[in-house]
């Protein structure tokens, strides 16, 4: 797929990859063999009628096939451009097994940009006459329960926290990535659905689980994601310049700071950038502190290369944009000037053991290897666990020690009867396609919830 | 849009809104707080509580014009919209019996201590109320407090300590306190948190450091409390006056002098 070159890219903030010309879609889609017993669909986590809508796109029924995506999946232009498809369903492709496997996401992307652009009206509006169903948390989890239960007849209305909706994908993954229009269109697409959507709204806050309960809402799903950063608990820490990548994330993509002061919300990058982890929300940070000005962009991992959690794409991307990876190295303790902006970074060495639970080898320091970095800017992109508002306003909703709430893996039930949770706030950070999917199977079993309730009220 | 329904200009750069949020109204507590967003291009304010008509549907808050965004606002009249107005966001202190209490605010935040100190008097709380700013022009709700409370103090003081030092001091040898409640700029609550320490008096301080969302999402608003990280808009705003570390959340505070002065520059000149 054509990219916006290295050189070029690194100092805007426009999308990366360019998407499909008519013609490259049409050739890729050719090369689909349309299984019958398609392998592909059952590696998608919302089961998206993959040869199907490959076929539209061969007959150029491009409106059709985003059509077709939607039927299973709301928010097809968003995956398109941020699944991992790799590791689903693109390795169960059959042509995978002696060459490539055919560019699914790329599709499912140019399917969606078409029918977007071509203003193409979406389905009507949904009759009514279900139940009512509050949602809480606007990223692909709520998203998707809200569209699955409308779809289904009930009433969603979705509580937001934030001043926009799509968690995530609003807040965290970069414009570059992932242009926000592109989300905002996608969100007015499940509005569309009659989907009622109260921002500014915390819940827990304004309004908790029961009162929700009490107002009159049959069921409950809480999609509050995982969005508590974790930091190092090192000396220096809290020194002006050291920032969780959530927070440096949200003044760029949610708050708009790389058009500071015309956007309010300022930031700070300086010529040297730490970027501390290895998973996709450092190759974020990182390619976002190339992006507002540093010079010198380092991302600092404890283990291997070949243990980089984060996408291999996006590494790749990030090296090509010149960011510097330092493997088996940790810092201990960050240290400031007199005016308590960090300045440099203390590291250590580390030597990789046996593999650890995670089958992953476990790292441990090497003694005296310690060494200095200069640097002006620190993000530590370690971790998340669940936001805490709601797990503790709720009374009995059971969650475990890491803040996670328990639910039925099937129905996706909580502790609690007609609630339910799912995506990051249950299965800790995870994807986007793997929270649709939560939500999909959520949204199936509040429908039979409440359709059992009605039965059993007349 | 949430409409501001009233507003009123305090001296020297204060200005008081009533803002239509009928489900923040019903929510409200003293010690909370809203975050608020001008427009499209607006930094998310946070601003404390300082009254709760639910009767009215309205949230009454006080802010001072300290940089562009706190302009920004403050340029709204009445009947303009607010794009956004979050809350009610942080713990509610908690409004219980405590017998002899002192409730001291400085500054912008005369509005938030009456609005928990009428709520502590509630309860059966003896009251005392100390305000203080920079200027006797600058004292303002002075008649509404003495109303309020059981006794209430106006005191001037510039140079963050003399003035207010001296009072809290002969107010805390004179009764035996309860409980010690503080708002306003860092030194002062210090100051008073400090004095209630010697004496042994447990104080509740406020702590508002740099936000962004308000609901532990990011960070910015970590404040080292008893030795631990603790973020200020989910685990406070309150907190244990004796364990703070209000170095760090001084030096915390002023992270962006630079960028709010480049801000505040341009904002003046209308370019931005
Ligand atoms: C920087 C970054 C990059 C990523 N890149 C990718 C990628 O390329 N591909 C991929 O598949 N996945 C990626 N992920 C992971 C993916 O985004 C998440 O797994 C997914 O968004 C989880 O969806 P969710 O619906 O569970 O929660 P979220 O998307 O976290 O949404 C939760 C929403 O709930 C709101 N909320 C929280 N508490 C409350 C409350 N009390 N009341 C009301 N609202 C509340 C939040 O404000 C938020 O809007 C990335 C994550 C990050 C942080
Ligand atoms: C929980 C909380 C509650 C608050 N309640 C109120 C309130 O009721 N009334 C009110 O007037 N202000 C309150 N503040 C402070 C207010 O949010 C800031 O003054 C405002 O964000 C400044 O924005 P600005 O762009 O106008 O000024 P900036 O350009 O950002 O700053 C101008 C000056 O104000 C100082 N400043 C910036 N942020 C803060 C802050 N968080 N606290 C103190 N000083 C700051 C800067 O150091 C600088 O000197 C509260 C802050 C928090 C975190
Ligand atoms: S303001 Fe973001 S965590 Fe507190």
């Amino acid at each position: 797929m054509p990219k916006q070159a290295p050189e070029e890219r690194k100092s805007n903030f426009d999308e990366v990859a360019l998407g499909y010309s008519e013609e490259q879609a049409l050739a890729e889609a050719s090369r689909c063999l349309g299984c019958k017993n398609p392998r592909c669909v059952k590696g998608c986590p919302v089961g998206v009628d993959i040869p199907g809508f490959i076929g539209l796109v061969k007959e150029r029924r491009y409106v059709e096939a985003a059509r077709r995506i939607k039927e299973t999946n709301s928010l097809p232009a968003v995956c398109g451009r941020v699944c991992p498809q790799e590791s689903q369903c693109q390795m169960s492709c059959v042509l995978g097994v002696k060459g490539q496997p055919v560019a699914i996401g790329r599709l499912e992307r140019y399917a969606a940009d078409y029918e977007r652009s071509s203003g193409a009206q979406g389905p009507a509006r949904t009759t009514r006459g279900g139940g009512r169903v509050a949602v809480v948390g606007s990223g692909p989890s709520g998203l998707t329960v809200a569209a699955e239960l409308q779809k289904k007849g009930h009433q969603a209305d979705v509580y937001e926290s934030l001043h926009a909706a799509g968690g995530v994908l609003m807040y965290g993954i970069p414009e570059f990535r992932l242009p926000k229009d592109i989300v905002q269109a996608e969100i007015e697409y499940v509005k569309g659905l009659g989907v009622n959507l109260h921002l500014d709204s915390t819940v827990g806050r304004l309004l908790t689980v029961g009162e929700l309960l009490r107002a009159g809402y049959d069921a409950v799903f809480i999609g509050s994601g995982a969005g508590l950063p974790h930091f190092l608990r090192v000396p220096g820490e809290n020194l002006k310049g050291v920032y969780s990548a959530n927070e440096f994330l949200i003044r760029t993509n949610l708050m708009k700071a790389y058009r500071f002061p015309e956007y309010r919300t300022p930031i700070t990058v300086g010529r040297s950038v730490a970027v501390i982890g290895g998973g996709n929300v450092a190759m974020d940070s990182a390619r976002c502190a190339l992006r507002l000005g540093g010079e010198k962009v380092y991302i600092v991992y404890r283990r291997g290369k070949g243990e980089l959690p984060a996408r291999l794409e996006e590494a790749e991307n990030a090296e090509e944009e010149g960011v510097e990876f330092m493997y088996q190295t940790n810092p201990v303790r960050f240290i400031g000037d007199d005016r308590g902006y960090v300045t440099r970074m203390e590291c250590v060495r580390m030597e990789l053991g046996e593999p650890d639970a995670s089958g992953r080898r476990s790292p441990s320091p090497i003694k005296g290897s310690e060494f200095l970095l200069d640097v002006d800017t620190v993000i530590v992109a370690i971790g998340q666990s669940p936001n805490p508002i709601i797990q503790q306003t709720t009374d009995g909703l059971e969650a475990t020690r890491w803040g996670t709430i328990v639910v039925d893996e099937e129905t996706m039930a909580t502790s609690i009867s007609g609630v339910y949770a799912g995506g990051d706030v249950v299965s800790g950070a995870a994807t986007v396609i793997s929270a649709m999917g939560a939500g999909k199977a959520a949204a199936a079993s509040i429908h039979n919830y409440i359709e059992k309730r009605g039965q059993s009220a007349t | 849009m949430y409409q501001v329904t009233e507003k009123r200009d305090v001296p020297p750069n204060i200005k008081m809104f009533k803002v239509r949020a009928p489900a923040v109204s019903r929510k409200a507590a003293p010690g909370q707080f809203v975050i608020v967003r001008t427009d499209e291009r607006g930094e998310r304010i946070p601003i404390t509580i300082a009254g709760a008509e639910p009767e009215e549907d309205t949230v009454t808050v006080y802010f001072a014009e300290v940089g562009a965004s706190t302009r920004d606002l403050g340029r709204l009249g009445e009947g303009d919209g607010i794009l956004n107005f979050s809350g009610p966001l942080g713990n509610a202190i908690p409004v219980k019996g405590y017998g002899e209490v002192l409730c001291v605010a400085g500054g912008v935040f005369q509005g938030v201590n009456l609005y928990l100190a009428k709520a502590l008097r509630g309860e059966g709380n003896r009251v005392t109320c100390v305000q203080v700013a920079k200027g006797m022009d600058h004292l303002f709700l002075v008649d509404e407090a003495r109303e309020a409370c059981d006794e209430s103090y106006a005191v001037v003081d510039d140079d963050e300590g003399g003035g207010l030092k001296g009072l809290v001091a002969r107010l805390l040898d004179e009764k035996k306190m309860s409980r010690v409640f503080t708002f306003g700029p860092v030194p002062m609550q210090r100051a008073v948190a400090e004095l209630a320490s010697a004496r042994g008096v447990p104080s509740s301080v406020n702590l508002y450091p740099v936000m962004v969302d308000g609901t532990g999402m990011c960070g910015a608003c970590r404040v080292t409390v008893g030795g631990a990280t603790r973020f200020a808009c989910i685990d406070g705003p309150e907190f244990d006056g004796a364990s703070v570390d209000f170095d760090e959340l001084t030096s915390r505070l002023r992270y962006y002098t630079p960028q709010e002065k480049i801000a505040m520059v341009l904002n003046e000149r209308g370019v931005i």
